[in-house]
């Protein structure tokens, strides 16, 4: 017998377009299937790439001296230029198709900036009602040598994303890049930015050579507190670091680079009594996925009760500080054997301290159901990783705002 | 048994990519050096569009007679197809997952009857 379903007829796999809800169809599937649009899910991490709005960021540049540089050195695409880029192909020679299809996205709407239109396409195939937006190369901006760049750019981009994206769309927040390299700089934009519509925190990049207890940072960290603002750490690489610039290929760089920060700026953190100095101050960690926690954890007990003279500020050991931050879930290890996942999850207190993100449109994104589908989790303990413990850490509405596609 | 009809033999070129949709799901159709090979559409992964990515060539490092390293190739022998979403690859003429070869998708028969190419579900 031969079939031809009306509707279903045979398509050609195509390079010379994308949608990016399209694209996710099958999400949109598995969506649907777990009924996802009966409860809420929250992305805290997931981004966009500033940079194919530079022209219009640019402008946002508060010095006309490096507003001239920024517009002219990017007129020169492969040269040197004000910002240059992180060396490293993340889109694995051209196989994660959306990174060179992206630019074929049709958006029809021209009433708001289609970096809105896009980020709510996917999000919605995906079954998310929030997503926390972050920028992409300027995750790397800690690295640039000139410190008053990274504040340039840092207050542009921000005053863009309130003004181009946040003031339109309730449903993509942010934690504002935080240009942490100048201290006073970095207090001037909690104090600027902190109340704008969509704004939910701070993030910090963590490829940066500053340390994160210098007390420079105190007023920062104590006017957040004040304001209820948290603060986070996005992980990233730096290939130039001496000890990454030992691996050859990406995978090494980026399965290190991105543990290897956020394990320093942890220790920091905890050793020095911060969260005893800011008992209030909400701390998440971004983009590391769960196991460098679990083995830090381990690694900073075991030292802490031959060296508690090493530091004195804390009140009980390491673990148990960290068990009171938050974990974005993202890329989120997968073992063969579920029971060290499971672990793990124990480890790190998930069922109210992991927050599920996306990544997307990254290489290595995750979806919802790397959560979902573990089936060590209760309906509850699920839903609190996807959606209920972001809410709490951001104080948003619980009610799903979603609109999920139907494709079967 | 169902035969879900994919093209005509004479409009698939060669390295054609075609989806058809059974009852199971989606089915990627590949057309390459004349064969044809048809696997589930949905990633061992996360459940991505396996079948709609780049077809690609294994890549081989260059190990010299003194185990040195001498710079990667492409092997055109032994061509893959990678799923978009993560970049997870898949033996063409198998369907066998590169990266953990006891995994592989769920490989579907392909006729011709004529000029008319089929997938067997
Ligand atoms: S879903 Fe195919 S590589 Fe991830």
């Amino acid at each position: 017998m031969t079939q031809k379903t009306p509707g279903a007829a045979p398509r050609d796999v195509r390079f010379d377009e994308f949608h990016s809800q399209h694209s996710l169809k099958n999400a949109a599937i598995a969506a649907r299937k777990r009924n996802y649009q009966d409860f809420l899910i929250v992305d805290v991490d997931a981004h966009h790439y500033e940079s194919e709005s530079y022209a219009d960021v640019f402008e946002f540049i508060e010095s006309p001296v490096i507003r001239r540089h920024a517009i002219e050195s990017s007129r020169r695409g492969g040269r040197s230029s004000m910002l240059g880029g992180a060396v490293g192909d993340q889109g694995l020679g051209g196989r994660i198709t959306r990174h060179w299809l992206r630019g074929k996205e049709r958006v029809e709407d021209t009433s708001k900036h289609r970096d809105i239109t896009t980020t709510l396409r996917w999000m919605d195939a995906m079954g998310v009602d929030y997503c926390c937006l972050f920028p992409t190369p300027m995750l790397f901006l800690g690295t640039h040598p000139q410190v008053e760049i990274e504040v340039a750019m840092a207050r542009a981009y921000n005053r863009w994303l309130c003004e181009r994206i946040l003031a339109h769309e309730k449903r993509i927040i942010s934690m504002l890049y935080l240009p942490f390299n100048d201290p006073d700089e970095t207090y001037r934009m909690v104090k600027d930015f902190g109340d704008k519509k969509g704004v939910v925190g701070f993030m910090i990049t963590a490829p940066r050579y500053k340390p994160v207890h210098d007390n420079a940072y105190m007023k920062t960290y104590r006017l957040l507190e004040e304001m209820g603002k948290p603060i986070s750490f996005h992980a990233a690489y730096n290939w130039s670091d001496q000890s990454l610039a030992l691996t050859n290929r990406f995978i090494s760089v980026h399965a290190l680079g991105f543990m290897w920060f956020n394990m320093v700026h942890m220790t920091n953190w905890v050793i020095n009594g911060l969260p005893e100095r800011f008992p209030k101050l909400k701390v998440m960690w971004i983009e590391s996925g769960l196991t460098w926690a679990y083995s830090l954890m381990q690694r900073l007990d075991h030292s802490y009760m031959m060296r508690t003279s090493d530091c004195p500020a804390l009140k009980r050991k390491p673990s148990e500080y960290m068990r009171e931050m938050f974990f974005s879930s993202q890329p989120m290890e997968i073992p063969d054997d579920p029971s060290i996942l499971e672990a793990t999850f124990k480890m790190i207190k998930a069922d109210t301290q992991l927050v599920w993100s996306s990544d997307y449109p990254h290489w290595d994104f995750d979806l919802p159901g790397v959560i979902y589908d573990q089936p060590f989790l209760s309906e509850q303990a699920k839903r609190n990783i996807l959606g209920g413990n972001a809410a709490r850490f951001f104080g948003l509405d619980t009610a799903p705002v979603k609109n999920i596609p139907i494709y079967e | 048994m169902t035969e879900i009809f994919v093209g005509k033999s004479s409009n698939l070129k060669d390295d054609a990519q075609i989806i058809v949709r059974g009852a199971r799901g989606e089915i990627g159709v590949f057309r390459h050096e004349g064969a044809f090979y048809a696997y589930a559409n949905t990633c061992l992964h996360s459940g991505g569009p396996a079948c709609e990515g780049l077809i690609l060539p294994q890549v081989v490092d260059v190990i010299d007679e003194n185990r040195a390293y001498r710079g990667q190739v492409f092997d055109e022998t032994r061509m893959h197809f990678v799923c978009p979403w993560h970049g997870w690859e898949y033996e063409l003429k198998t369907g066998v997952c590169v990266g953990d070869r006891k995994q592989r998708l769920r490989k579907y028969e392909v006729v011709q009857r004529g000029d008319d190419v089929f997938v067997i579900e």
